[in-house]
């Protein structure tokens, strides 16, 4: 028999499947430049859409004149909520429950708000027409502060006023949205009151935004011979695109074709539905010809979903020895004009309910009011799963604030409050069962390879070399432990505007032995093109190059969710395995029928099916797949396919451990990352290229909102940062080189054990990153500083901290 | 508008003419007149360089440039970078080193790594993040560009070395 093993190895190998470093089959149209991106689409007549915005944050609409701009040669149509209100489509349900409006109904709440929208036949008369829209604007009192809008007698949602109950139940004040709570606030303060020790610390986690480097946009085509519409666009969840299009429109479902195309990257901005998506089927509804709607940069960062903007308190109890008994988190969410956050309907601050982190906290309670205020709407999940990053940043601050408390080693504490292997699964105090983890030898390892007594004996030495003059440079070490929890369903919890977050694959064998698989996700450079395949390949015993993925069509891919949150792997992954295990329980009955045995005497080995004992006796997969179309097999029907639709039981619990080290010059402000380790355990590797690729990218955009990037405000309403001359995007010039490692904790619900790792680094990194500014000041007594961390604000630090005397 | 203006380009080796206004910017007579649609718009600003193309030898943010002042130029862009049967060796080492992700940035990442090695034929990896730093990423975190440019430069130099 032994013979047989390297036989098998090799076929093994053939196949790409399972933990490979397959190169992506994505790769040629893109590096070739044949991607085909949304503003790539051009049909014949198309016209293009463009938005007169507010400049105001907050103002009465009192005109709008569009004699001028009709006049304008070239210019089709301009849309005003006056025009789309009998149709009902001047407002728009949110994904948070709340209404948004599509174009300024009387009114407008932040700057950049949408106020008409202008259809012409090139961008640039249409652009020419903005300019020529006359609106009258009586300008309002503007509120940019979410604790000043809880106390101010401006009512800023006037459609709301007087309503006292919201979709997350009561509120308390008219810019008041909800009130969020989990856990048990009563033990939780009992607990602190007898508490040995209680760390406490205020944090604002900024408003930021995810800015993929393709903007948001959508091309819409009404045919009203056949009366089918077809929408492209950049969606992250084409399907729930189309079924909110047909309750919008009242154009039947089957009567919309939606088309992600490629996708410039997603992070998160592109989960939502944004009013240009709107407009442009409206447009070309009216017009009868394609339109074409495209954002340019400035009205992405001014208007299309900002992230964060969580101002967080907590409180956190423990032993003298540093055992934690208690926390307790409270958070202003700061929701802008519009609750347009993206999360499961039932968790109207998504997942912070995460925030007791990897450690093992008996009693815990959380508290979030969102609030109105003169920002833009939004609220996604910038590479994270919803709110999740926000969660692990308060935590992984509140671990370092209490160590500064206790005086102790910040990676001794977190290291005796860890959750243990033998725990899992573990329930947490705010509702969670986290499905596995082994959070002891991950954070070992990760010690161990930076040699972390070693770090610390250079920055005790550098510390004291700085105090006698020899240097100006400090040395911080940034650590984070995080867990997240991505993968959203079940069914059962999480919904999206009712519809229940399962995902799909269907999969259908050619008789060649080749195969199409079609998912209800869609790739936004994750390669799902290429994982997917692998995934199959392991499952059914075809080579991944055998295998087409197909994602974003309505018409031809099964209802999906969409990707965010992780979801994919978790999610559409499980629903692939699953379809191919389906594919796989009927070729066993094939095999069987060609073999003249028993279904029960053949067993599936790497790409075929053989009979037990006698492994000579055997049908390859490309051998059983020409047989389920050319052989009449007695009951079995022809063919060979199958279909998933996969509702996981549970989220998955992806883990890792950080840590950053870098020199701060004190003078300048300058961090400078002399070395970044990043060990993820994201259960079963797929394609382990790939995940390092999505660490290395997570982990700069980590850097990025850790280091500046920031979406500001001035107290007119103003965005400050419009562009990407004050945007902050790290280019090759400001990003180090990561070191990646990793430790497997398969996940035990997930059919192949994948948890995802898409947004691990992004939640793990930031407070990492920020953690290592703060970690170079603590000798001089700085216990919290909020982020972004800036030359500017780093060199105020170390000013306000005396260190310029 | 304004009287248009007769405009003749060479892109990517074959000759076109035709009408622009002064103000047409080249990134949308390349995408929206030409149908050449590798560059990309990212930003508007000139800062993510999506939109990098080579004008008469040099590398240039085509959104930030009037198809006017490129008149009589010749231009190439990533589709005259490599064919479907015959790719760049920078096309082959950004899929080889994972130097891409959703694929936006990527035409203009390439065209302007093909005028870097041009410009400085054996860089060190300080010399390809600076010279790189004018196109954004958001996807990678760079390190894998940075090692496809690398391995490039590096395979071209053993190649010269072995021909002398």
């Amino acid at each position: 028999m032994n013979d047989l093993t390297p036989d098998r190895e090799e076929r093994s190998a053939g196949l790409k499947g399972l933990g490979c470093s397959r190169k992506r089959v994505e790769d040629a149209r893109f590096t070739q430049g044949k991607g085909n991106y949304v503003d790539d689409v051009k049909l014949p007549g198309m016209l293009h859409g463009d938005f007169v915005r507010s400049p105001y944050a907050h103002a009465r609409v009192v005109s709008v004149n569009k004699d001028a701009a009709l006049a304008l040669d070239g210019v089709v149509a301009v849309l005003t909520a006056e025009d789309l209100a009998p149709l009902n489509l001047h407002w728009m349900p949110t994904l948070a429950g709340d209404k948004q409006m599509v174009l300024a109904d009387g009114k407008v709440l932040f700057q950049g708000q949408e106020v008409a929208f202008v259809v012409a036949r090139d961008r640039y008369v249409a652009a020419d027409a903005v300019e020529l829209v006359e609106v009258e604007y009586e300008e309002l009192p503007v509120i940019t502060d979410p604790f000043e809008s809880l106390k101010s007698d401006v009512v800023l949602r006037e459609d709301l006023a007087g309503q006292t109950e919201g979709p997350h139940g009561p509120r308390k004040h008219h810019n008041h949205i909800f009130t969020w709570e989990q856990g048990d606030e009563t033990a939780t303060n009992q607990v602190l009151d007898g508490a040995e020790v209680v760390a406490t610390e205020s944090m604002y986690y900024h408003r930021t935004h995810p800015c993929p480097l393709e903007t948001c946009g959508s091309v819409a085509s009404m045919d009203k011979v056949n009366g089918k519409l077809t929408l492209w666009g950049t969606f992250q969840a084409p399907h729930v695109v189309r079924t909110v299009a047909s309750l919008l429109s009242g154009i039947e479902e089957h009567n919309i074709r939606v088309i992600s195309p490629d996708i410039g990257g997603g992070f998160g901005n592109k989960v939502g539905v944004y009013p240009g998506y709107v407009c442009s089927i409206v447009a070309s509804i009216v017009t009868g010809q394609p339109v074409k709607w495209v954002e340019d940069r400035m009205e992405n960062l001014m208007s299309t979903a900002f992230a964060r903007d969580y101002w967080m308190t907590g409180k956190i109890a423990a032993t003298k020895e540093g055992k934690i008994t208690g926390l307790h988190c409270h958070v202003t969410a700061d929701h802008g004009g519009f609750d347009a956050c993206a999360d499961p309907t039932k968790f109207p601050a998504g997942f912070m309910n995460i925030c007791t982190g990897s450690y093992d906290i008996p009693v815990a309670y959380l508290g979030v009011d969102g609030v109105y205020t003169n920002k833009a709407p939004g609220g996604v999940s910038y590479r994270c799963s919803f709110r999740v990053t926000e969660a692990v940043y308060f935590i992984e601050r509140m671990i370092e604030v209490l160590a500064i408390e206790l005086n102790m080693d910040a990676a001794e504490l977190r290291r005796i409050n860890f959750i243990k292997k033998e725990q899992f699964p573990y329930q947490s105090a705010l509702g969670w069962e986290y499905d596995s983890g082994d959070y002891h030898t991950a954070w070992d390892k990760a010690l161990k390879t930076v040699d972390y007594e070693g770090l610390r004996k250079e920055q005790a030495d550098r510390v004291e070399a700085f105090k006698r003059g020899e240097t100006r440079k400090l040395m911080g070490v940034g650590l984070s432990f995080f867990t997240e929890i991505v993968g959203a369903g079940p069914v059962k919890n999480c919904d999206i505007l009712g519809m229940g977050m399962f995902d799909s694959c269907e999969i259908r064998i050619h008789p060649t032995g080749s195969a199409v698989a079609r998912l209800g996700t869609i790739s936004q450079g994750q390669g799902h093109a290429t994982t997917f395949a692998q995934i199959l390949a392991s499952e059914i015993g075809l080579s991944a190059d055998s295998i087409t993925i197909e994602e974003g069509d309505t018409d031809t891919a099964p209802y999906g969710l969409g990707t965010y949150g992780s979801r994919s792997t978790p999610v559409a992954g499980a629903a692939a395995a699953m379809a191919g295990r389906k594919i796989r329980a009927k070729a066993q009955m094939i095999a069987a029928y060609l073999l003249e045995v028993h279904d029960d005497d053949v067993e599936f080995d790497v790409d075929r099916f053989a009979v037990k004992g006698a492994p000579e006796r055997f049908k390859t997969m490309k051998d059983i797949a020409y047989a389920a179309y050319n052989q009449a097999i007695p009951g079995l029907e022809p063919g060979l396919e199958a279909v998933s639709y996969y509702d996981p039981p549970n989220m998955t619990y992806p883990f890792g451990a950080y840590v950053c080290v870098m020199d701060i010059d004190v003078d300048t402000g300058v961090p400078e990352i002399r070395r970044f380790y990043a060990l993820d355990d994201c259960g079963t590797r797929i394609n382990p290229m790939i995940i390092e690729g999505q660490v290395h990218g997570g982990l700069t955009e980590a850097l990025a909102v850790a280091l500046g990037q920031e979406i500001s405000y001035d107290k007119m309403g103003n965005v400050k940062t419009g562009t990407l001359m004050d945007f902050f995007l790290p280019t090759a010039w400001e990003v180090p080189n990561y070191e990646t490692d990793y430790t497997v904790t398969p996940s035990p619900h997930h059919p192949i054990g994948a948890k995802g790792v898409g947004e691990s680094p992004h939640v793990g990194g930031v407070p990492c990153f920020s953690n290592a500014v703060q970690d170079a000041f603590r000798a001089f007594g700085l216990r919290h500083t909020n982020m972004p961390h800036d030359h500017w604000r780093i060199w105020q630090t170390a000013n306000d901290l005396g260190l310029h005397e | 508008m304004s009287d248009k203006m007769h405009i003749k380009l060479n892109v990517n080796g074959e000759d076109h003419e035709f009408l622009a206004e002064p103000r047409d910017l080249l990134i949308y007579a390349l995408r929206e007149k030409l149908n050449i649609t590798g560059p990309h718009v990212g930003c508007d600003t000139s800062h993510c360089g999506a939109c990098t193309v080579t004008v008469d030898g040099k590398s240039v943010k085509s959104c930030t440039m009037f198809v006017a002042q490129a008149n009589g130029a010749e231009i190439t862009t990533i589709e005259g970078i490599g064919q479907p049967d015959a790719l760049h060796v920078l096309q082959e080492s950004f899929r080889e080193h994972h130097g891409l992700q959703c694929g936006f940035c990527t035409p203009g990442m390439i065209t302007r790594a093909t005028k870097l090695l041009e410009e400085n034929a054996n860089p060190t990896e300080e010399e390809v993040r600076f010279g790189m730093a004018g196109n954004i990423c958001r996807c990678t975190g760079y390190q894998n560009i940075v090692k496809s440019i690398l391995a490039v430069a590096s395979e071209l130099n053993s190649a010269k070395e072995a021909a002398q």
